[in-house]
């Protein structure tokens, strides 16, 4: 570290999840006029950390010093107060509030104790500005803007608080390039005005381009803190997962033949202005993976396969004959056999006050009934043929399946649509926020599933896991597939540039040595 | 987009209440045997004040995500206190009307705080207190009787100028002290907010348990409004359950047609207002065409499914299908 004496330290942070280290003595020093890059697989602990800085959750010892005096923060309005201010993954805004409104809710001007909406539109369009978002009406509601207008949003609002230690967490993941490159020129401005930034992300290219400094989480501590660029990519990724990272994966299997009739097909499959003209096939025993930036219409695509969309333009064949699937119920059925494993299992994939064993049999209760009652004894008997193939840890099939972790939540999510045996398997996204243990695990059953035979379909925003699960990787960008990449084809470096839509083999900016 | 259509979208749910309101007057004034005169607006404002003042209570609530099954039962307690305390000479009458409204707050407070701090569920919490605030109110009142200051009575249910109805003023200005400043004050953004989003809300460092109990208090403190002019109207107080109940179903129809959102976090309390008027003006469109009152409660509930059905028209432009749960 530099002489110059800390803006803000953490000493002997530890946190503790009922029985899950969240934290364990964690310790990080951070400097005024720096971005700090924090490094870390799901799970090691960066989420806690912002959450304990930011006055969300209490540490449970240790001790936290501003400008060397030292702080606690009951709250997140203690923690602005005080200058800390964060942008989180799960977006903080007011859907039903304007854009101005949720700029300035945490402090609006006053007027005769009334809010001042005059002042409130100009502080709103002044942060805006600032974050070079001026394109959002500050009058426009949250809920009205789409995702990415929305992430800047919640940068404007950030700004409008006047930070110290601005800390993102994720917060590009929803952006587009143009965005991105808007948001860095802000936040090298907000460098070079002596803020503190603590940068959070996944993507090495942008950590790259903006770090001056890195510290490495694994398992609740901080394993290594070193100056950027002083080590390689895959220096950095070895201490996040503290091993080799090639043996996470099972290997792949040749590459199915091509002559074989695809069990899922689309031809020009367009919706509203989020899909574009996408055609893709999946064929028994392949794992065909979905990349690019976050937000590029892979959710879309998916949910379009699994009969939610209204008003999709172009063919989805089953067995290369013509289908249209009106709604999930339709997708699941025989004939189809579809499953889709959801992005946010907390709302879309579990009814999280309900057991495991209700969460289990959902998707499966017309196969486990006979005129409406459920035979409660092969219900059982598919239950525990599950919860064995998939190893769920739970202290029982009647506790709420909320009380489980997030890796044995998300095999619970998994595990109800395969005891349908589907056929076609659509995932979005399905290792955020589990640990590497877990991961690895659904690595292998995903293999295990497609060399049983099943059509897999694999979002992923995790690079690496694209490059180790799948045999051929689709990368989308703005709703359109811009490229397919298939077997040896499939690197760091051809993912990255082909999701910023960057032409040629050129490297994007700063990426290492890992492609 | 300009400035204006965004204004117009916000108030969207108003326009269409208020909207909603002209037409069903107009047709109940043309075929009102007596036509359009300031007596038949007089005795439609004053049928239609008590619900708005409990409708406007109920916004509040509903705001914050939640619901308020007490308005009625508040609304009949300090109807049967006023009964007893706003009699006398001004003074007394006046110390009365204070005892009232305080009352109401309390209820109110109550509510709020049993639901912020006890963290029970709304619905039920509020049934419970309704039935306390009930209790107490037949207690009161065991029989319909009490009297109320006459003078004060006959002023605020009669006309201003000869022309205005003064319970429309009074509803102008009750809206004016205390709906326009909660609107715009940091507590009534906070209950907005925690309506819409609490997680987000608290995320933001939002004062959202003190929006949401001052939401409560204020509920509590319109629903006595209410009852004090119920109190004026009937010059009695009377504990009766069935009228406490019909208003608080009365005054959640009110406020869905006055276009505030049931999942909290979007409406006002002025459209709730139209809602309650217009509610109020079809119940009493079957006098004016003659038919028997028997058909009243079967004409309400379809129109009302109508009105509330425009609102939900939305729905059909929805091209993913998990925006309908949202």
């Amino acid at each position: 570290m530099d002489g110059a004496a800390p803006l803000f330290s953490m000493e002997g942070i530890s946190k503790r999840y009922g029985g899950v280290r969240a934290l364990e003595k964690a310790e990080l020093v951070i400097q005024a006029g720096s971005i700090h890059a924090i490094l870390g697989e799901n799970g090691a602990g960066k989420s806690t950390l912002i959450k304990v800085m930011s006055g969300v959750v209490a540490p449970d010892e240790g001790r936290m010093m501003l400008d060397g005096r030292e702080v606690t923060f009951a709250s997140p309005g203690a923690a602005n107060k005080a200058g800390i201010v964060c942008i989180f993954q799960e977006l903080s805004l007011i859907p039903e509030l304007s854009v101005a409104d949720n700029i300035v809710i945490s402090d609006p001007p006053k007027r005769f104790g009334m809010i001042d909406r005059k002042a409130q539109r100009r502080i709103a369009e002044d942060a805006l500005a600032r974050a070079g978002a001026a394109d959002i009406h500050p009058l426009s509601l949250v809920k009205d803007l789409p995702l990415s207008r929305r992430q800047m949003v919640e940068i404007a609002k950030a700004l409008a608080r006047k930070p110290r230690i601005l800390i993102l967490d994720e917060a590009t993941s929803a952006l587009t390039a143009a965005d991105v490159s808007k948001i860095f020129a802000v936040l090298k401005r907000l460098r070079s005005e002596g803020l503190a930034l603590l940068y959070i992300s996944h993507r090495m290219n942008e950590i790259a381009e903006l770090a001056d400094h890195c510290t490495v989480f694994r398992n609740g501590r901080n394993v290594a803190s070193y100056k950027a660029g002083t080590k390689s990519d895959n220096e950095v990724v070895e201490l996040m997962i503290g091993r080799e990272y090639s043996h996470i994966f099972p290997p792949k299997p040749a590459a199915v033949a091509a002559t074989a009739v695809p069990i899922l097909e689309a031809r020009g499959l367009s919706w509203t202005d989020r899909l574009h003209n996408i055609s893709l096939t999946v064929r028994a025993g392949e794992v065909v993976g979905l990349g690019g930036l976050d937000g590029q219409g892979q959710r879309e695509l998916l949910l379009a396969f699994f009969g939610v969309l209204r008003g999709l333009t172009g063919q989805v064949l089953i067995d290369g004959k013509p289908v249209a699937i009106a709604s999930p119920a339709a997708a699941r059925e025989n004939n189809i056999g579809m499953a889709l494993i959801p992005e946010d299992r907390k709302t879309e994939g579990l009814m999280l006050p309900m057991t495991v064993r209700e969460n289990l049999s959902f998707a499966a209760l017309d196969r486990l009934s006979k005129a409406g009652i459920i035979d409660r004894a092969a219900e059982q008997r598919l239950i525990d043929d599950m919860v064995g193939l998939l190893a769920i840890k739970t202290a029982g099939l009647d506790i709420p399946v909320g009380a489980l972790s997030g890796g044995n939540q998300q095999k619970v999510v998994i595990a109800k649509w395969l005891m349908r045996q589907p056929r076609i398997i659509l995932l979005n996204d399905p290792t955020r926020g589990i640990d590497v243990g877990t991961k690895q695990e659904l690595y292998q059953l995903m293999r295990k599933l497609a060399d049983a035979g099943a059509a897999i379909l694999f979002y992923s925003t995790d690079y690496d896991e694209l490059i180790g699960c799948c045999g051929r990787v689709l990368v989308l960008y703005d709703g359109a597939v811009k490229r397919e990449l298939v077997g040896a084809e499939i690197t760091e470096r051809a993912l990255i540039s082909s999701a910023l839509n960057i032409h040629g083999e050129e490297s994007p900016v700063g990426l290492g040595a890992s492609a | 987009m300009k400035d204006w259509r965004y204004w117009l979208a916000e108030q969207r749910g108003t326009l269409l209440a208020l909207g909603i309101f002209i037409v069903m007057f107009i047709i109940y004034t043309s075929n009102h045997p007596a036509g359009f005169n300031a007596n038949v607006v007089q005795t439609a404002a004053n049928k239609g004040v008590l619900l708005a003042f409990v409708a406007m209570a109920q916004t509040l609530v509903v705001i914050t995500a939640g619901i308020d099954l007490s308005v009625g039962m508040i609304f009949l307690l300090t109807n049967c206190l006023a009964s007893w305390l706003v009699v006398g000479t001004p003074m007394e009458t006046a110390f009365g009307v204070v005892a009232v409204l305080a009352v109401g707050l309390v209820c109110g407070a109550i509510n709020g705080a049993i639901v912020i701090y006890g963290r029970l569920q709304p619905i039920v919490a509020t049934i419970a207190t309704g039935a306390v605030y009930y209790g107490i109110g037949l207690l009161l009142r065991p029989f319909p009787g009490g009297s109320v200051n006459e003078d004060l009575a006959d002023a605020l249910t009669g006309r201003v100028f000869e022309l205005v109805p003064a319970s429309l003023v009074v509803l102008l200005a009750v809206v004016l002290v205390v709906w326009v400043p909660f609107s715009r004050s940091v507590l009534g953004r906070a209950a907005y907010a925690a309506g819409s989003s609490e997680t987000a809300a608290y995320m933001s460092g939002v004062p959202i348990r003190r929006g949401k109990f001052m939401a409560y208090t204020l509920a509590g403190l319109l629903a006595a409004i209410g009852g004090l002019f119920l109190t004026f109207f009937t010059y009695t107080g009377e504990a009766a359950y069935a009228s406490g109940n019909s208003y608080t179903l009365f005054s959640i129809a009110a406020v869905v047609l006055g276009g505030v959102s049931l999942f909290g976090g979007k409406g006002s309390a002025i459209g709730a207002i139209f809602g309650a008027l217009a509610f109020r003006t079809i119940g009493d469109l079957l006098f004016v065409f003659d038919f028997d009152p028997l058909w009243q409660p079967l004409f309400q509930g379809v129109i009302l499914l109508i009105a509330v059905s425009l609102g939900a028209f939305a729905l059909f432009r929805v091209r993913n299908r998990l925006e309908w749960f949202l």
